[in-house]
Order: structure tokens, then C-alpha cells, then sequence
């Protein structure tokens, strides 16, 4: 059936255009946030295995990862072909989104800032030991077997988890679930560090990772203001929401570190803020008032929590992205079910704070664990064949001289030593 | 000839600068380094994690003195870079078989 495109509203394209723009600045925000974070030696490697997903992904999106995200249905689980190479959306529409008020090519472009920096959170989690090679491959995979499909099910207007009734405004399933659980079963494949936890392994430059939080934050209201696809109240909401949560999950984390631990610590700011931005993340078109200040503070706290979890369990989630998108993604996820608000967006519905019972919760629960069970035992699969393949660690010795080396050639640090030209 | 040597925390330095610019020194040579004594280093703490940091920063400053000065040199150090806390650090003066001036080839005390 053919239906008539909507009229293209010129505030609603500016907005969405500049949207992706700022949703772009965040995976090097994200490289900085990390690259800060790991040991000197290793953050070129941290820094490369981001911006190149602003690379291959951007490719392959444009190729055929759109149209198997948003091209004809079917079943609800995954689009057609009919998108790829992005024919025909110079002046066409894409399937169930005809009533947007931009083109369909400034969807496009928003939507695959999404698809590079989903897969650039993993790389926290994998830090200091995953081999270039192996990293690209599993990126190249990655993004067509798992984020194609959940991309389609969660913000396809056909996907089966939209049509259920499951809310996920900006990507707290697509982007920060989908990106903690595939972060997991990739360390799971991989293993531990050399000398993991009984080596101090202390971030070589915390000014790097305060500068990426800034730039996240910032890029952040692209992402989730963003999500509205047009320049009107409930981005402004979505907005306001965006910057609350990440306040109040700030001031969360502090508290409790500094109750447990002593000291409020610039790394536990950084930290917090970012824990808010993905708890508001999946509720930041749909809630009002007060409720993104209690999301994000039960963020902070509960993720500070979360991140000692490894330490018992005994995995090595380096950076922390379990810890924080994956829990952070699961807290904003389920508490939409209670905070959601549909005096905020006529196209969500109530939560069981504001007399909508039990329903959203429940189909936020189910949302939750399809992405988690899909996503694990995709990407667990994926790892191990990359492993088998390419191979996805690096050498012993490798991984002790550090991944600017030996997997790029490169130092991020030179002191002006003495060399010559040409090679050894 | 003497050579002073004394390891103190990184920000007396300017108070040991200016004390033996005080007395009369007239040059010295300082070097970042890192060591522990009895203090043993400081505990970071990252994400909740705890990192004892053994080898903390110190500054190494290195003074010529002719044999009636260094005592005084070496006291004028130990005044200056005192706190009385732990870590404070140690001045030690030792022997010198000779110095040369390298631009002029003087030698000995007129090479000081």
C-alpha cells in the first residue's frame, strides 16, 4: 500500500541533521572517555578501535545494514533488501515511518551515528587485548547479525518488540543493552588480561576522560533529543530529561563512593554522569517532571554498585561497560515502565506511577530479556568464530608491549627520542 | 669538594631554591625521580579499586660545594624542605676526587 509522504517541515530537518551531527561527535567523546582510562600504551588502540567503526560501519550501513534495519518487513524480526545502496530515499519514504516530517535520508544519516557508537562501547569492556584484526572482523559481523535485526525490532514501526508495545525512545535496547551483553560475552571469549586483578592497571590520563564525558554529555542531547525526529515539545522534553538524569546520577554516584570509599574522585563524576545518560537514554521521550532526576540518582548509585560485580564474578570487564550499559540500560529500561507518562508523549503510555499498572513493565521486561538472550548468544558465537578465524586476542607478548605498538605502529607519547629514517 | 645530593618532595622545591639562593649558591641541578622510604608510596583509589602506588615523585637536587660550605648547604636543605611528615626525604654529601669548569677548563675549588 502507498501512502502519501508527509509534508518536510524545514525546523524539524535542521534539528535532526544537527542531532546527528552531535550523535557523531560522540564515539571519539567515547575514544577520549576510554582512552583515558586505559594504560598509556595501550590508548591509540582504544582510540583506533572507536573512530573506526565511524569508518567500516558508516560503509556498510549505506550498503545493506539500513535496509535490513528498516527495509521491508519481515516477520517483524528483520528488513528486506529493498533498501540497500539506499536507492530510491533521495525523495522516497522508508516502511511504517511515512508520516515523518523530514526526509528520509536525514533518518538515515541519524540513525547510523546510532549504528557506529553501539558497537564502539564494547571496546571498554575488551580493552588492552583484543587484536586489531579480530576487532574488525567481529565489528563487520557484529553490526549485521545483532545490530541489524534489534534495530528493526525495537525502532522499526514493524519490528515485533515496537508493535508488543515495548517503549525504548532513543536506544536503551538497541544501543546501551545490545552493547553491554555482546561487551560480556565478548570478555567471556576473550579472557582475562595478563595479571588481571592482581596487577594495578590505574588510567594514564583522567583529563582524557573527563574531556570524552563532557563530549558525550553534550553529543547526548543529539541522541536523545534527537529521537524525536522533529524540532517539538517532546524533544525539548527529552532534552531537559537528558541533562537531569546525567546531574542527578553525578551526584548519586558521588555520594555512595564517597560513603564506601573515601573520596569523591573525578573518575566517579565522569562515571555517574555517563550512567545517567543511559538510564534516560530509553526514557528520555516519554517521562516529565521529577522522574528523569529519581532515574538517573538510582543510576548512579546502582551502577557504582554494579561495577564491582566483575571482581566477585571473576570476568574482566576492563572499562566497566557491563557495570555501566549494560546495567545502566536494564535500570532506564524497566524504570520507564513505572515513570513513563503519557501526558509527556500521547505515543507512549503509562507507567504503574502514573495508573498504567502492570503493562508496560511487563513489556519492558520481555524487550528487555529478548535483546539480552538474542544478543549474548550472537555475539558469544561471533567471538568464538572470530577467535577461530582471524584469532581475537593479541600474543602475551604482545599485550604486554601494548596494542600502540604492535598492533598500529604507532606511539601515542614521544619525548623527542633519537631514531633515523627507514625501517629495522 | 663536596657534592650535596637531597631527595624532598616535589613542592619544596621552590623553598630550597630560595634558600640556598640565600646563602650563596650559586648553581644546582634538579631531577624528577621516583623511590620510597619509609613512607611507602600512597594508596589511588579507581572505580573502587585500590592501586598502592609504591614509587612516588620525588625531586632530586644536586649541589657542588667547597668543603667549608657543604655542611651549611646541607643544612640550609634540611631546614627548608622540612614539614615533619613522613616523606620528607634525605640530604647526604659526599666526597669529590674533582671538577673542571668545562668552558673555561678550570679545575678544582675555582671550578665551583
Amino acid at each position: 500500500m502507498l501512502v502519501a509522504a508527509a509534508k518536510i517541515d524545514a525546523g524539524d530537518t535542521a534539528w535532526v541533521l544537527a542531532a546527528a551531527a552531535l550523535v557523531l561527535f560522540m564515539t571519539p567523546g567515547l575514544a577520549f572517555f576510554y582512552g583515558g582510562m586505559v594504560r598509556g600504551k595501550n590508548v591509540l588502540g582504544m582510540l583506533m578501535q572507536n573512530v573506526f567503526c565511524m569508518g567500516l560501519v558508516s560503509v556498510l550501513w549505506a550498503f545493506f545494514v539500513f535496509s535490513l534495519a528498516f527495509g521491508k518487513d519481515h516477520g517483524g524480526v528483520i528488513g528486506g533488501f529493498d533498501l540497500v545502496g539506499l536507492k530510491g530515499l533521495f525523495s522516497g519514504t522508508i516502511p511504517g515511518l511515512q508520516a515523518l516530517t523530514i526526509p528520509a535520508l536525514a533518518f538515515v544519516a541519524f540513525q547510523m551515528m546510532f549504528a557506529i557508537i553501539t558497537p564502539a562501547l564494547i571496546t571498554g569492556a575488551t580493552a588492552d587485548r583484543m587484536r586489531f584484526g579480530g576487532w574488525v572482523l567481529f565489528l563487520a559481523l557484529w553490526s549485521i547479525l545483532v545490530y541489524a535485526p534489534v534495530a528493526h525490532w525495537v525502532f522499526a514501526p514493524t519490528g515485533w518488540l515496537f508493535k508488543r508495545g515495548a517503549l525504548d525512545f532513543a536506544g536503551g535496547t538497541v544501543v546501551h543493552i545490545n552493547a553491554g551483553i555482546a561487551a560480556l560475552a565478548v570478555v567471556l571469549v576473550l579472557g582475562r588480561r595478563q595479571g588481571w586483578p592482581r596487577e594495578a592497571m590505574p588510567p594514564h590520563n583522567l583529563p582524557f576522560t573527563l574531556l570524552g564525558m563532557g563530549i558525550l554529555w553534550f553529543g547526548w542531547f543529539g541522541f536523545n533529543a534527537g529521537s524525536a525526529l522533529a524540532a517539538n515539545r517532546t524533544a525539548v522534553q527529552a532534552f531537559m530529561n537528558t541533562h537531569m538524569a546525567a546531574a542527578a546520577a553525578m551526584l548519586g554516584w558521588l555520594v555512595v563512593e564517597r560513603i564506601k570509599d573515601g573520596k569523591a574522585t573525578t573518575l566517579g563524576a565522569a562515571s555517574g554522569a555517563v550512567a545517567g545518560l543511559v538510564a534516560i537514554t530509553p526514557c528520555s521521550g516519554y517521562v516529565g517532571g521529577t522522574s528523569p532526576i529519581w532515574i538517573g540518582f538510582i543510576a548512579g548509585v546502582v551502577c557504582f554498585l554494579a561495577i564491582q560485580l566483575k571482581f566477585r564474578i571473576g570476568y574482566d570487564d576492563s572499562l566497566d561497560v557491563v557495570g555501566v550499559h549494560l546495567v545502566g540500560g536494564v535500570i532506564g529500561s524497566l524504570l520507564l515502565g513505572l515513570f513513563a507518562d503519557v501526558k509527556v508523549n500521547s505515543a507512549g503510555r503509562n507507567g504503574a506511577f502514573f495508573g498504567g499498572g502492570a503493562h508496560l513493565l511487563g513489556e519492558q521486561f520481555i524487550a528487555v530479556f529478548s535483546v539480552l538472550a538474542f544478543t549474548f548468544a550472537v555475539s558469544w558465537v561471533l567471538a568464538k568464530v572470530v577467535d577461530a578465524t582471524v584469532g581475537l586476542r593479541v600474543t602475551r607478548d604482545e599485550e604486554l608491549e601494548g596494542l600502540d605498538l604492535t598492533q598500529h605502529a604507532e606511539a601515542a607519547y614521544s619525548f623527542g627520542e633519537l631514531g633515523s629514517i627507514g625501517r629495522i | 669538594m663536596k657534592l650535596v645530593t637531597a631527595i624532598i618532595k616535589p613542592f619544596k622545591l621552590d623553598d630550597v631554591k630560595a634558600a640556598l639562593t640565600d646563602i650563596g649558591v650559586q648553581g644546582m641541578t634538579i631531577s624528577e625521580v621516583r623511590g620510597f622510604g619509609r613512607q611507602r608510596g600512597h594508596t589511588e583509589v579507581y572505580r573502587g579499586a585500590e592501586y598502592t602506588v609504591d614509587f612516588v615523585p620525588k625531586v632530586r637536587v644536586e649541589v657542588l660545594a667547597d668543603d667549608g660550605d657543604a655542611e651549611r648547604v646541607a643544612a640550609a636543605i634540611t631546614d627548608a624542605a622540612r614539614t615533619g611528615k613522613i616523606g620528607d626525604g634525605k640530604v647526604w654529601v659526599m666526597p669529590l676526587d674533582g671538577v673542571t669548569r668545562i668552558r673555561t677548563g678550570e679545575m678544582g675549588d675555582d671550578a665551583l
